[in-house]
Formats: structure tokens, sequence, C-alpha cells
């Protein structure tokens, strides 16, 4: 039954819900009408990286997100520069008459993010952390007698045998660089990942451990003690000057959500906009769109040397002879702008840059029927090549589509198999045969300074299934060669032998180079000074306001 | 009521123990290995094999399911296999985001979708009808993500009233800076529910409209409205309750594609990130606290059919 105040109540009830109806209304009106999409602040640079930062150690990873990160809070002993050569960042250097003693003095003014000096034992510390961790430390180690703190800033380095390459692996700027942690910190084995409380450098940026939301958002604030190096920067080497107040990485999983925020500047800094997008970008003139990293990346095909076809030589060969670097480039990038054909299994910008024992047909094809009758005269049986490709990484996954065409067009039975990346990632370990959950064949892409040597170029480590890459080729010739590359003196002997490792490794076939490309990166024109380098770094850039 | 509800959160025991083993067994016998994950392209099988015995991945299953199990009754969800943080952490890190944006949804889905169903019922084969049940069919059919690119392009690129993407959390923000993040991604996540909560709602309520006591509320002088919302819609009240109920659930364990189109940082992107990563420990807190929250919204929408509809009764 309704009665005179129940109706009254109604009443009230509904003036009230109209009311609050209204306020809610105006809030929201309120909301739309302050409206402009909220610029980036200024001091701040917010940029949207290549991936998402989950792994805080750059030492027990090689992934390129923690690596950038790694710049970002941790300095290098040595840093290298837009000429490939080593140069003094955290330590200038000496070496011994007989090539035998290498002796490292930190200079003035290093301190850490939570007080207290950067000494010698860190570095040392620091050093065998890596180098248990780095392949090209690794092979180092076999050269070295012993490393020491001989007093609180001085390092020695002494070797056991002749190893001319030294300074080259310790100022290499990826995939591993010898970042200089606390000794307390590095002491960890290489194995135990570090945490968020070790994020301590002495690098230009400090890690806002209460900011950071794993895999959406890092921020990093400058360092205000940091003392940079008098010398203009070049790629990892010179004076890292900070004039940002702070650098945010947010991650966006969505190629296009990316564009519209640097579009509308609720970014700064796009590192590797999809390719389909850039003609977005480029038309607009408050962008900037330049490659940064000139060397790029190389993509390339290996095979598994331990079970049939690819243990034999001769089907490798004719596996090679009949790919064709334009069609898989065109694939994976589409606007020639951004790729292009290269021979050369050390990248083609780079010193050792050479052609030696390339087949003519690799970078535009035509091989399909010379192919063919190799594969004849290799007595091929129709084995199946167990292809495997990772359908959810766009980067990975046009290679193996056209790499198993253009081997069936050349009489190959292939079976593709489509997965997830890590899948793959998983499944390239195992040694089994590829019946019984092994492979015969992945794609991958490096950046060129993690192949641009024989040494740190692991398709060329030819030690077998206990010490050898994915594939486990067992080369031992490959292995000497290596070895006179370390230990060559010149420039000119150095390049002698590279040009030799690279003939024999096309005539093994240990891997196939399909090409390079380079992605470039997308900022706002109110930042300048961003420098052009194979890694990703925030000093030296400036924020207009 | 209190046994009831006693009876039915125990029960829930058992369902939440077999989602645990099974969750666990899916994973670890399903392709990926955080160490490989972890260590990255050049990583030594012996190296692997170093990062694997750290992590406890090398020894077997049982003892890993053990010593999981352990940890959980005692509160505690275990660690990150990739950021090293606790699991517990990353998900209060990533639970405002997903609840608010799942509420302001939920709140407009059904201030929009039931007084469409109710009037689309009233005006039954009229042109109002058939407009609304046109809407409801597009909401259904057209991807969210496509949905939410036209919001973007309409009011955040072309009017540039709105951010494109992001999020600020109500609790550090503010209303103004939530609702002006929050309300593009709740629209596109709001739309598909939109239609089916208008569809369900429509639905009950013919059903409901040609009961005696519609008849009889008519007879007696009743307005339509009253009729309409007093009388009709608290009967056809339970489906429409349960539909809201499970959508609230799936809002809050599938609003992946918005969080990725919108750039919010939840529990959809978190679950996404942990399976591609394989990070074990993540994947199963996720998955078990999603079932709770599953088996609770279940409760709820049980417990709530009591105050829609007085002859049902707990006992």
């Amino acid at each position: 039954m309704t009665t005179p105040f129940s109706r009254r109540f109604s009443a009230v009830r509904r003036r009230l819900l109209g009311g609050m109806t209204m306020v809610a209304l105006l809030s929201t009106c309120g909301a739309i009408s302050s409206l402009a999409a909220a610029p980036a602040e200024a001091n701040t640079i917010r940029a949207v990286m290549h991936s998402g930062l989950r792994v805080l150690d750059p030492i027990t990873t090689t992934a390129h997100i923690t690596r950038d990160h790694g710049y970002m809070i941790w300095d290098t002993l040595l840093g290298m520069d837009d000429k490939f050569q080593p140069q003094p960042q955290m330590a200038d250097w000496a070496v011994s008459d007989d090539g035998m003693t290498y002796t490292f003095t930190l200079r003035d003014g290093l301190t850490w993010h939570d007080g207290g000096q950067v000494t010698a034992k860190d570095v040392v510390a620091s050093f065998k952390r890596w180098a248990a961790r780095d392949g090209g430390g690794q092979m180092l180690m076999d050269h070295v007698a012993s490393v020491e703190a001989t007093d609180p800033a001085t390092v020695t380095l002494t070797l056991s045998s002749p190893f001319a390459y030294v300074l080259e692996l310790m100022a290499k700027p990826s995939s591993v660089p010898l970042f200089v942690m606390p000794e307390r910190i590095a002491s960890k084995s290489p194995g135990e990942t570090l945490t968020v409380e070790d994020q301590i450098g002495s690098g230009p940026f400090t890690f806002v451990a209460d900011e950071y939301d794993p895999g959406n958002r890092v921020v990093y604030e400058k360092f205000a003690d940091y003392v940079p190096r008098d010398e203009a920067a070049s790629w990892t080497a010179g004076g890292k000057v900070v004039n940002v107040d702070r650098v945010e990485w947010i991650n966006m999983s969505d190629a296009q959500t990316a564009l519209n925020a640097l579009n509308s500047g609720e970014i700064d800094f796009l590192e590797s906009p999809s390719v389909d997008l850039l003609p977005v970008l480029q038309a607009n003139p408050e962008l900037t769109v330049e490659k940064l990293n000139e060397l790029g990346s190389q993509t390339i095909g290996r095979f598994n040397f331990l079970y049939p076809p690819f243990d034999n030589p001769e089907i490798r060969r004719a596996a090679l002879t009949a790919m064709n670097q334009t069609d898989v480039l065109a694939s994976l990038i589409g606007n020639p702008e951004f790729y292009t054909t290269c021979d050369s299994m050390y990248g083609c910008q780079t010193p050792l840059a050479t052609d030696a024992g390339a087949p003519e047909t690799l970078a535009t094809g035509g091989g399909t029927e010379a192919a063919k009758q190799m594969l004849a005269d290799a007595g091929y049986d129709g084995t199946p090549v167990v292809m495997m490709q990772p359908t959810d990484a766009p980067t990975v996954s046009p290679q193996p589509v056209i790499a198993a065409q253009l081997l069936r067009q050349a009489g190959f039975t292939v079976d593709l198999q489509p997965m997830d990346w890590q899948t793959l990632v998983t499944r390239r370990a195992s040694q089994q045969p590829p019946s019984a959950g092994g492979w015969n064949m992945f794609f991958t892409n490096w950046y060129i300074p993690e192949v641009w040597n024989p040494l740190v170029n692991p398709m060329l480590n030819g030690r077998g299934k206990d010490g050898g890459w994915f594939g486990w080729p067992d080369d031992p010739e490959l292995e000497s060669m290596r070895n006179q590359f370390a230990q060559a003196e010149s420039d000119a002997d150095r390049k002698a032998i590279a040009e030799r490792i690279q003939r024999h490794a096309f005539e093994q076939v240990t891997y196939i180079p399909l090409g390079e490309y380079s992605i470039p990166a997308a900022w706002n024109n109110d930042l300048s000074g961003i420098l052009h380098s194979p890694v990703p770094v925030f000093w030296n850039i400036t924020k207009f306001e | 009521m209190f046994s009831y509800c006693l009876r039915r959160t125990l029960a829930a025991v058992p369902v939440m123990v077999v989602v645990a083993l099974f969750v666990f067994l899916l994973l670890r016998l399903s392709p990926g290995d955080p160490a490989a994950i972890i260590a990255g392209d050049m990583a030594t099988p012996a190296q692997l094999d170093r990062i694997r015995e750290t992590l406890g991945l090398n020894q077997p299953i049982y003892l890993q399911f053990f010593h999981w199990a352990g940890e959980l009754l005692r509160g505690d969800f275990g660690t990150s296999l990739m950021s090293n943080l606790p699991v517990t952490q990353l998900m209060a890190q990533r639970l405002e985001p997903t609840v608010s944006l799942a509420l302001l949804s939920i709140v407009l889905s059904v201030v929009v979708a039931v007084p469409m169903g109710v009037i689309a019922a009233w005006k039954h084969g009229s042109l109002i009808d058939n407009a609304v049940m046109s809407v409801s069919v597009l909401g259904f059919s057209v991807p969210v993500f496509v949905i939410g690119y036209l919001l973007i392009k309409i009011f955040a690129i072309d009017l540039g009233w709105l951010p494109v993407q992001g999020f600020k959390r109500i609790s550090e923000a503010g209303f103004v800076p939530f609702i002006r993040h929050a309300i593009l991604p709740a629209l596109m996540l709001s739309t598909i529910y939109i239609a089916l909560i208008a569809r369900m709602t429509r639905a009950s309520m013919l059903d409901v409209l040609g009961e005696d006591f519609v008849r009889t509320a008519h007879a007696k002088g009743a307005s339509e409205r009253r009729v309409l919302f007093k009388h009709a819609l608290r009967n056809a009240g339970v489906p429409i309750l349960e539909v809201i109920g499970t959508g609230f659930a799936l809002m809050i364990t599938g609003v992946v594609v918005t969080e990725s189109v919108f750039n919010i940082p939840g529990l959809g992107r978190l679950t996404v990130d942990a399976i591609l990563s394989r990070d074990y420990p993540v994947i199963q807190g996720l998955i078990l606290v999603t079932s709770g929250v599953y088996v609770l919204i279940n409760l709820a929408i049980d417990l709530s059919y009591a105050l829609l509809d007085p002859r049902i009764r707990y006992q």
C-alpha cells in the first residue's frame, strides 16, 4: 500500500537521484571540457621501447630491453665509439709491451647511487660475473691468468696466452656489455637474477624502485652525482651528459596505440614503430623519423647439424643455393628503404664486412635449378625438414614461410610447424631427433654488434654439442681460425682471417645470413641531441619546454 | 542464510584445489621453458641448467607442486620467475585498473541496457523494438577493438577531448583524471554487455508481461511506468541479474583486448605477459584468484535472488 509518506519519500528520492545524475553528468562534462590530451611533462622523457622490462639482470639475460636498462643505471668500464674503437669510460688503460698485461685505472668521481666510491674490487667482481656468462668473455677467460685489484683504483688483467681482442670484447656494446656493479651484487652467481633491491649502479640514471611495474612501466631519474667524461658522446663512449630530470619507459603492446600516443604528444619517443605505420608518423611535421641504429639487424637461418638432412654439408649447400634474401626481406620488412641484401656474415657496414664465399644467388635468388641438381647429387632421400615458425613474433614469422617455399621449389620436403616464440626458444635447445621433439631449421635476428666479428658471432662457434650455439656444428677448423683471429695483432691480419672464416662458414653453411634491416625510431621535435648508436641511450638528449 | 553461505564457500574449496592442480600440471606439461626465456638467445645448455637449478625448475614436478601448495597454504602465491617480485605485489599493482574499469563498465551497461530492454519489450514489434534489437546485434557483432579504435579516432584524435591511452588511478589522481582515461575503455568494454543485457532484459520482460499479475496491475490502474519497472522488471530480474553478475566476472578476467588498445596496466595484460613468458607462479596465482572471483560472484548472484524474489529462501 502506498502511503502519503512513502509517496513524499519517493518524490524526494527521485529528486535526489536526479540531482546525483546531474552531478555525475556535470563531472563528466567537466572532465571532458579540460580536454586537450595531457602533454608529456617537461624534463621528463616518456619513451615506448621495443618491449616491456621484466628481467632486471643484464648479465643473466641477453634480452635487449634488459641491456638497454643496464645502460641507464650501470656504467661500463670501457665504451665503444662510432669508429668501432674501444674508448675509456669508467677507466683508462695501459698495455704492457709484450701485450700480456692490461692495467685499468678508474677515473675520479665514480660513486654508487646509494653512496660510496666505486673501487677496483667492484670491477673485478663484475668482470668475473660477466666473463662467466658472456660468450666473448668466456673465450677471453681461456686466455686469462688472473684479474686482480692491485689497489683501490687499479685492476690488473694478466693473460696466460696472447689474445689481441681484450679491449674490443670488454667494450662491446651488445649483447652482454661489461657493466660494473657493486661487489656485493656482482658476487651473485650468473644463474641468480638480480632483484629490484640490486638495481644500484654508478651510471647516469637511478632506478626508481617504487614506480617499477614489471612489463608495464619503469622510471629513471637523473643521478645528480654522476660525473660525465669530458669527451663528446659517441655510441657508448664519451660524456654521458643527462639534460632531463626523468625518463619513463612505458610499454605499449599495441603498435597502433603507441603511434596514437606519439602523434598526440602523450609520449615523446617511440623506439621501434611498426613498419607499416611509418608513413603515418612521417606525415606528421611535429615528429622526426630517423634511423638511430644505422647498423641494423641481421636476419638468419640456422640448421641443426646433428640430424638428417642437414648433417650432410652437400644438402646444406643446396639449401643455401636455393635461398633468396630479397624475397625474405620483402616479406619481412616490405619497404626497401629499410632493408638491404648483404653477403657478409659480419654485417655490411662493419670493418670486417666481406662477401667472401657467398654464392652469387644469395642476394637476389636464381639458384633453384642449381639447388635441385645439388640435392640430387647429394642423394637427398626426401627426409622432411622440420622448420619451426613462430607465429606470434612479427620479426621472425615471415622468414620460415618464404624459406619453406624456396626449399620446396628446390625439391626439399618441408614440414613447417607453427608455434609460439617461447615454444620455439625451448624446442631449439632440444638435441633430440626432429621426430622426437627436435628440429631441423629455425630463424632469428641479431643486432649487428652481436655478429660483427668471429668471436662474438654465436653462429660461428664450432664447439659442437657441448659448447656450441643451437644447431651445434662441431668444426675444429673453424675454432682454430677463431683462435687465430683472437691472436692476430694487426687489422689487416684480422681482416684476412675473418675472410677465411667466412669463406669456410659458407662452404660448411654454418648458417645462412638473410640480409639486414634497420627500423627508424620516431620522436617528438621537442627532443634534440638524440644519439645515433647501436643501442638506444638517453643521455645527451634535451627536451624543450 | 549464514549456514548456506558457509556451505557454498566451503564447497568452493575442492573446486579451487582441482583448479590449482589442473593449472599446475597444464603449465608444466605444456611446451616452454622460463629459463630459456630469461637467459635469452645466447645461452648455452650449462647456463640454462644453472638458471633452472636456481629457480627450482630442475626438481621433480610433484616436489615443485608440494612446495608451491605449501607456500599457498601460508598465503604466499610465490615469486615471479621473471621480475623476482612477489606475485601478490604484481597482482595488487594491476587490480585497481581492472576492477575500476569493470565496475564503471558494468554500471554503464546496466544504466543503458536495462531501460533499452524494458522499452523494447514494452513496445514489442514496434520500430523502437527493432531499433533496440538492431543496436544489440551490432553490439554483439562488431569486434570490441574496432569500437575502441573508432572511439579513439573520434574523441581522442579528431576532437582531442580525451587521452588516447593510459590509466590514472582514482586512488592517486582523483575522479576527473580517472574518468578522462577510463570513459573510452569503459564504453568499448560495455558495448557487448549492453547488447547482451538489453536482449536478456527484453526476453525476460516479454515472458513476464504476459502474466496475470501484470494484467491485474493494469486493471488496478497502475501507471505504465509503475507496471513496467516495479511489477514486471522485478519479476524478470533473476536472469538479468545472472547475466550482469557473470558479465562482471568476465570483465574482470577478459579485458585484455581493451587493456591493450588503451594501454591499461590491468590483470588482463599481466596474464598474457605471464603466459607468454611462462612465468608459472604468476599464471597460477592469477588463475586461482580468478577462480575465486568467479565463485564469490556466483555466490553473490545466488544470494541476491532472494532480494528480487521473496519466494526464494536459502536453507
